[in-house]
């Protein structure tokens, strides 16, 4: 059964009153893994690279701190005083502690306690837009004026498995607002989720469980594919009403073949394809990807996102800049300016700063 | 067990939250509610900045208890805009890079993790060199 055709042109997710992003910000640590690196180690040098480097945190870096700077980011380009949000939510699958949300401290840091809700948001790789979807919720209801979500990762890999060449770490904060005052219009969103086991972690384990190739089509392809698809025809909208789309980017290999299969161009998801440069950021992977977008778009570009996340589901947004991108841009570093940061670690630092080395 | 003496100080050691004095205008960091430059009551909360320059500089490589998972690194003076010198480790940064007078800015790190890997983790400032635009 084809569940796009099936269902009534009435799933768009839209608010009552009309949201927007009033303020965006990015983070990436400055440490690059080269994926010849992993190579050299485990396969003697001789493995098909996925990209050409991850970016790496930094021994005093966790999801808080990464969360932390993405949010002031955001924030500065937003021009609100940080008592007038009324949630933040951080999406991750690395949160610092397990008993204990990271996004208390983000608010803390920020100066955003205490007359606000705050927690945090766990769905793999689309944490980060499930908390985006809600914060939207959260202003388009008018419960909130302002709302914030987070998407941010310092994932993990097993050394040696495929995922060690592309988990990296960073991802994006998004704070949301009415859309009078925004740089960006969020026209609608769509979600599509479904019970796949694709790639999962169980307590107290390390490392996540991946299904090699079962990753692919049941999980990645397919969720993408409906949710864009959904959204495309329940707005009326084609591929070339967007000017630029940003797809979950695990690698460089799926979210290209992804694009092109639902008719979109190089052009168009070139500025937000992030991951062979920085590697996967899991929760802030495609979100980043809409940072480096929003850095350079001009006013009445329409942007398509489209999340992944293994267990598995998407979230697809289209979403409008107004003539306030050209102003609010400039106000916090770009995204290009954290990928210029760049710092090249060998394996054993590597090692080191993951923490996969047992000193005691 | 510190917890409640991190809990104490988590804005100032999150944000640099300090004081203003209301008298004199001098910024203070820490916070200590009695103006150092006029000796009046000073207890309104000023967020600094967090841009500063490297006013000396030392590099550790025999840390003490709770640090040494991070050693080899660097503690500097910092004088802030503000004025004010702090003390504050230098992070996202090799240590033959660091000159004095060099410009730097706040973020906020993880600083040690109170006792062991079950432990609060305890944040704060430190600074590192201002972010380059591409």
């Amino acid at each position: 059964m084809n569940q796009t055709e099936s269902q009534p042109k009435d799933l768009l997710l839209k608010p009552n009153r009309a949201v927007g992003i009033v303020g965006y910000g990015a983070y990436v640590p400055q440490y690059r893994l080269p994926a010849a690196e992993v190579a050299r180690i485990w396969t003697d040098g001789q493995a098909a690279l996925p990209i050409k480097e991850k970016s790496v945190p930094g021994l005093d870096e966790d999801v808080a701190t990464m969360s932390i700077e993405a949010a002031r980011n955001a924030m500065k380009r937003a021009r609100i005083p940080a008592d007038q949000l009324r949630a933040i939510w951080v999406g991750s699958e690395s949160h610092p502690y397990a008993v204990k949300p990271t996004s208390t401290i983000v608010a803390e840091a920020i100066g955003a306690a205490p007359h606000i809700q705050a927690g945090d948001w766990e769905f793999a790789c689309k944490a980060g837009t499930e908390a985006m979807v809600a914060a939207i919720a959260f202003v388009g209801s008018g419960m909130a004026n302002f709302a914030m979500a987070i998407g941010m990762d310092t994932a993990q890999g097993r050394p040696g498995d495929a995922l060690e060449y592309t988990a990296g770490a960073g991802g994006a904060a998004f704070v949301f607002g009415p859309a009078e005052t925004s740089l960006a219009i969020v026209e609608h969103t769509y979600s599509f989720v479904t019970d796949t086991p694709d790639f999962f972690r169980r307590q107290y384990q390390k490392y996540p469980e991946h299904a090699q190739r079962f990753t692919g089509d049941p999980a990645y392809f397919k969720h993408i594919t409906n949710a864009a698809q959904t959204l495309l025809e329940a707005s009326g909208t084609r591929p070339s009403d967007y000017r630029y789309a940003v797809f979950h980017q695990p690698n460089l290999k799926f979210p290209q073949k992804v694009a092109a299969q639902l008719g979109f161009t190089k052009e168009q998801i070139a500025p937000g394809l992030l991951v062979g440069n920085i590697g996967n950021t899991y929760a802030g992977a495609a979100i980043i990807g809409l940072t480096a977008i929003l850095d350079i778009a001009e006013p009445g570009d329409r942007i398509l996102v489209v999340s992944f996340g293994s267990g598995a589901g998407s979230d697809a947004f289209s979403i409008l800049t107004t003539d306030a991108i050209r102003e609010r841009r400039d106000l916090a570093p770009k995204t290009k300016d954290y990928i210029a940061r760049r710092m090249p670690i060998d394996y054993a630092q590597y090692v080191r700063q993951r923490g996969k080395l047992t000193i005691k | 067990m510190e917890i409640p003496r991190h809990w104490r100080i988590r804005k100032q050691r999150y944000g640099l939250v300090g004081e203003v004095c209301p008298h004199c205008e001098a910024k203070l960091f820490p916070p200590r509610d009695v103006c150092p430059e006029c000796g009046k009551d000073a207890r309104e909360p000023y967020h600094f900045s967090g841009r500063g320059e490297v006013f000396s500089f030392t590099t550790i490589y025999e840390p003490p208890a709770g640090f040494e998972e991070y050693a080899p690194y660097t503690v500097a003076l910092v004088k802030l805009e503000e004025g004010p010198i702090v003390t504050a480790q230098l992070t996202d940064v090799n240590s033959k890079d660091i000159k004095i007078g060099m410009p730097v800015e706040m973020v906020t790190r993880k600083i040690r993790t109170d006792g062991d890997e079950r432990g609060m983790i305890v944040y704060g400032y430190k600074f590192r060199p201002v972010l380059q635009e591409a």
